[in-house]
């Protein structure tokens, strides 16, 4: 255990864990758009940084991204020092000139006090605040469909040379987790689309209701050590199948402690 | 190897004379190749007296490129610039069988016309001091016997036979050398952190990314030294207990790759690497790792990313790369010049280095001075020499004895100095303090038709495209500062613009994650500190004092200078002059499109850029 001041309040934190970890379970409300539990930190938005000191450091402070700084005993930090405030309100106000029109966006920055943007909107305004979350997670789960391309200011988020991603098994794990809603897909329950490709669900073969994806299936079958025919019923039969089961495990104990 | 560097040096007494043809990229672009077939087809043919073709020597470059090819006749000196295939004859008959001097071939200071015979006579190069560069020019660049010929690899001798790892570290912390590669961090702390890690694995690296547009010091090395580097790289291994090395070279140096990779396998050859080198338990090999070219790859974090053949995009660094850097081992990455400088260190010893330069910025750097100055090129000075001295001296002053203006310093992300600080010694802390930077050592001299908005605009656009686009300070607010600066540059800019510009750059510096965003706005910054008047005339007065931003200037002819000679009419494409001849012309404001090709044209000077 070691005790880090926040905002000068004595803390106590597990050494080595991500200062914004801390920052959360001690309530206290700093916007972090490229972070999520699924993933390694990123560092990307900068929305998260704090001004952090030591005792030793001789007056002399630092900005850090919380999500990936680890915490150490005797650190100092704070979280809404002006510099910090005015870093968040200038990057809030440099994503509205690239995302007038997301919510997400909009509120963080009025919270900050930043209705509209200060600066020049770019030309062709979108929601994605490229905050690499989805490219992340694809990767995480192992199948690198999408990343992103160009650099610099024209950098994007896309499937390699624009074009259905091979890669892609459908799995939805990017479009559900992108903070803004920006990766579009539909999903009418027989066919599913996601980066202009298209996928048929498998559907329970007693229900005929949808389960996953014939490529997500036979991905998790051959890398997850998951059962062939596991998918050819969806999780509602699997719930019932479960209880039907534990039912009858239960009543066997019964019979035998009868 | 005392073996084999008698054997080489008995080898070439034989030769008393030599002939020493630059093949650097620059003399090669203008021809050398050529020259050198023709003085080896001369020499083959005819039998000159104390010379052979061995004696024809293929070295890296002077720096002087401009000038070239080069041709230096040894023991002599004589030194030609502009040489032909054609001039080879002559120069065979008269210089070398002769001792005769072809006076249209020598080099004229271009501050007074003078002809100078001899190589040290020229300022370019008198008023330099060669540590890193100390071979290029001198040896052929591709052979490993003229390396060890001149004491190369006895450093690496005295470090396996004599020293312990910490003793190299000492001596390379003694010294005071600090990194060259930008930040001029110290290489033996770096060392030492390095080796304190406990691992299994540790590696270096050599970054020669050298992404900054316009520089070529560090490609200069690698293609005329690459001994050198590779003798720093193998005394930093032994030191840190590293087993294998990789070079980063960008795609851009085919030269550079290919003579390191003959040095490679040259080395392997002789057991300079590989197991057990020179005999000891010391065991290295290198690699050359090849970068795709992107500015950020300079990096370190970008740099090891790439070289594990992922995509170079920087990491948040409060794990440092020394700890836990490629593959996730402790590495050590030097730029190509601080590993040029180790083995004199080690062979001089560190007190030897610390003498030369200025305290806390001990030794040598390496320019590639280019601009409006007379003599551009590639010099190396002591460290805490003037600005002056490099423009005035070495470079000889500006061109056509125009005013200075500004000298950028520190590639892209440098700043823009003005003529106040001409006699601010430059190294590391005296850049810094005055909101430039050292960088890898690129200097662009500017005079006074330079547009400092323009300047700032320009950077901005190159780091705008160059940045990895991963964090938004960096991504979104250099090209807001990007669009800013355009705004003033075609005279639309507000002082309130003015004052976006300086809290934005401030921003942007705190904000963003690597280096590239955290010294982006320099150019910036540095322009409005020294040049916030020619902000102002751009913002107030809707004018560029320099006369380059195209919304604001206009062309105009002077009446009484013109001669009506009619030579702007057939220059200009949009019809917009008209006049009849032998008297004033006049142009068309509507139609003029500021392209400045009557400018160009007009002997007379009288057309008005205002
Ligand atoms: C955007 C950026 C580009 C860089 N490019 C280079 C480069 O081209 N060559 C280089 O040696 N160092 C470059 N650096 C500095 C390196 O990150 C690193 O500090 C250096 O190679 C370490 O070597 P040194 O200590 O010998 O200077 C760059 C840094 C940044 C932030
Ligand atoms: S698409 Fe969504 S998840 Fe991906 S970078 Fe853009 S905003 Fe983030
Ligand atoms: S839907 Fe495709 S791109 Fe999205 S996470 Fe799944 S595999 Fe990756
Ligand atoms: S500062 Fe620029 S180059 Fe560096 S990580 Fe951020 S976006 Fe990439
Ligand atoms: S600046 Fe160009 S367009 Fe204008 S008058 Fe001169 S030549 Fe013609
Ligand atoms: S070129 Fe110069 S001197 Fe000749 S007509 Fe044009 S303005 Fe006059
Ligand atoms: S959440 Fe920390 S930088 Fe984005
Ligand atoms: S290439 Fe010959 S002097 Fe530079």
């Amino acid at each position: 255990m070691v005790t880090v001041t926040i905002n000068g309040k004595l803390v106590k934190a597990t050494d080595g864990e991500m200062l914004l970890t801390l920052l959360r379970r001690e309530k206290i409300d700093i916007p972090a758009l490229c972070q999520h539990d699924a993933v390694e930190p990123y560092g990307a938005c900068r929305l998260c940084m704090v001004e952090i000191t030591k005792p030793e450091w001789k007056g002399w402070s630092d900005y850090v991204t919380s999500c990936l700084y680890p915490v150490a005993d005797g650190l100092i930090v704070h979280t809404h020092s002006p510099i910090v405030i005015e870093l968040r309100k200038t990057i809030l106000d440099l994503m509205l000139a690239r995302n007038p029109q997301t919510p997400l966006v909009q509120k963080l920055a009025a919270d900050y006090g930043v209705m509209k943007t200060s600066y020049q909107e770019v030309p062709e305004p979108n929601d994605c605040i490229l905050c690499g979350l989805c490219t992340r997670i694809c990767d995480t789960m192992g199948f690198k469909a999408i990343s992103a391309v160009n650099r610099g200011h024209g950098k994007e988020i896309a499937p390699p040379l624009k074009q259905a991603p091979p890669d892609c098994v459908g799995c939805l794990a990017c479009a559900l987790n992108c903070p803004t809603k920006y990766i579009k897909f539909t999903d009418n329950g027989t066919t599913r689309v996601i980066w202009e490709k298209s996928f048929q669900l498998i559907k329970d073969a007693k229900t005929g209701q949808p389960t996953i994806t014939r490529e997500f299936a036979d991905y998790l079958i051959a890398h997850r050590n998951i059962q062939a025919d596991y998918f050819d019923i969806n999780d509602e039969s699997h719930r019932k199948e479960t209880a039907l089961n534990m039912g009858k495990i239960a009543q066997w104990q019964r019979e035998e402690q009868s | 190897m005392t073996r084999l560097q008698k054997e080489y040096t008995q080898k070439q007494a034989a030769y008393p004379h030599k002939v020493i043809v630059c093949c650097g990229t620059g003399c090669l672009a203008n021809g050398a190749r050529k020259i050198v077939d023709a003085f080896e087809k001369i020499l083959s043919e005819r039998k000159v007296k104390d010379f052979s073709v061995e004696a024809v020597k293929e070295t890296g470059c002077h720096g002087f490129c401009e000038q070239g090819p080069l041709v230096v006749i040894e023991p002599e000196g004589i030194f030609y610039t502009r040489v032909k295939a054609k001039d080879v004859p002559a120069i065979v008959e008269k210089s070398i069988e002769g001792r005769e001097i072809i006076d249209s071939l020598l080099y004229a200071d271009p501050t007074n016309g003078h002809k100078i015979e001899h190589y040290p006579d020229v300022k370019f190069f008198s008023h330099q001091k060669r540590i890193a560069l100390r071979n290029l020019g001198k040896i052929a660049a591709n052979s490993i016997y003229e390396y060890i010929a001149v004491d190369g690899y006895q450093a690496l001798a005295k470090v396996l036979l004599q020293m312990t790892p910490d003793q190299v570290i000492d001596q390379i912390s003694k010294s005071e050398l600090r990194g060259r590669g930008g930040g001029g961090f110290p290489a033996g702390k770096k060392w030492r952190t390095c080796r304190d890690v406990k691992s299994d694995v540790h590696y270096v690296i050599c970054n020669g990314d050298e992404g900054d547009p316009g520089a070529f010091m560090d490609r200069s090395i690698m293609e005329g030294d690459p001994h050198a580097v590779l003798e720093g790289m193998m005394i930093a291994a032994f030191a840190v207990g590293a087993r294998q090395g990789y070079i980063y070279v960008r795609e851009e140096y085919p030269l550079a790759v290919i003579h390191l990779q003959k040095a490679i396998s040259d080395c392997r050859e002789v057991g300079l690497l590989g197991a057990n080198i020179l005999g000891t338990d010391f065991t290295f090999d290198v690699r050359i790792a090849r970068g795709a070219g992107a500015f950020v790859c300079g990096e370190s974090s970008a740099l090891m990313k790439s070289v594990a053949g992922e995509v170079g995009e920087p990491r948040a660094k409060y794990v440092r790369s020394v700890v836990k850097g490629l593959y996730d081992q402790p590495t050590v990455l030097n730029n190509v010049e601080t590993y040029a400088n180790v083995p004199l260190i080690i062979r001089h010893g560190a007190d030897w280095f610390r003498k030369i330069g200025s305290p806390k910025n001990t030794g040598t750097k390496v320019f590639s001075l280019v601009g409006k100055v007379r003599n551009t090129g590639l010099i190396e000075v002591e460290m805490g020499t003037t600005l002056r001295e490099i423009i005035f001296d070495i470079g000889g002053g500006i061109i056509d004895g125009r005013p200075f203006k500004a000298v950028q310093t520190g590639g892209p992300s440098g700043g823009c100095l003005p003529s106040s600080k001409l006699d601010l010694p430059v190294d590391f802390d005296s850049l810094t303090a005055v909101g430039s930077m050292m960088g890898s050592g690129g200097m662009i001299v500017m005079d006074d038709k330079t547009c400092m908005v323009d300047v700032a605009r320009y950077f901005l656009h190159f780091l705008v495209a160059e940045s990895c686009g991963k964090c938004t300070p960096c991504r979104e607010g250099l090209y807001q500062l990007h669009a800013l600066t355009e705004k003033v540059c075609n005279g639309e800019g507000t002082e309130a613009d003015l004052e976006k510009m300086e809290q934005l750059s401030k921003m942007v510096v705190v904000g963003s994650l690597c280096g590239l965003g955290k010294s982006g706005p320099n150019p910036l910054m540095s322009t409005i500190q020294y040049f916030r008047d020619e902000y102002l005339a751009h913002i107030r007065d809707k004018r560029c004092p320099a006369g380059v931003c195209r919304a604001l200037i206009k062309y105009e002819v002077i009446e009484d200078k013109c001669t009506g000679c009619v030579a702007c009419i057939t220059a200009c494409a949009y019809n917009a002059i008209t006049g009849e001849k032998k008297k004033p012309h006049f142009i068309h404001q509507d139609k003029c499109e500021k392209c400045g090709a009557c400018v160009a044209v007009c002997k007379h000077d009288a057309i008005l850029v205002s």
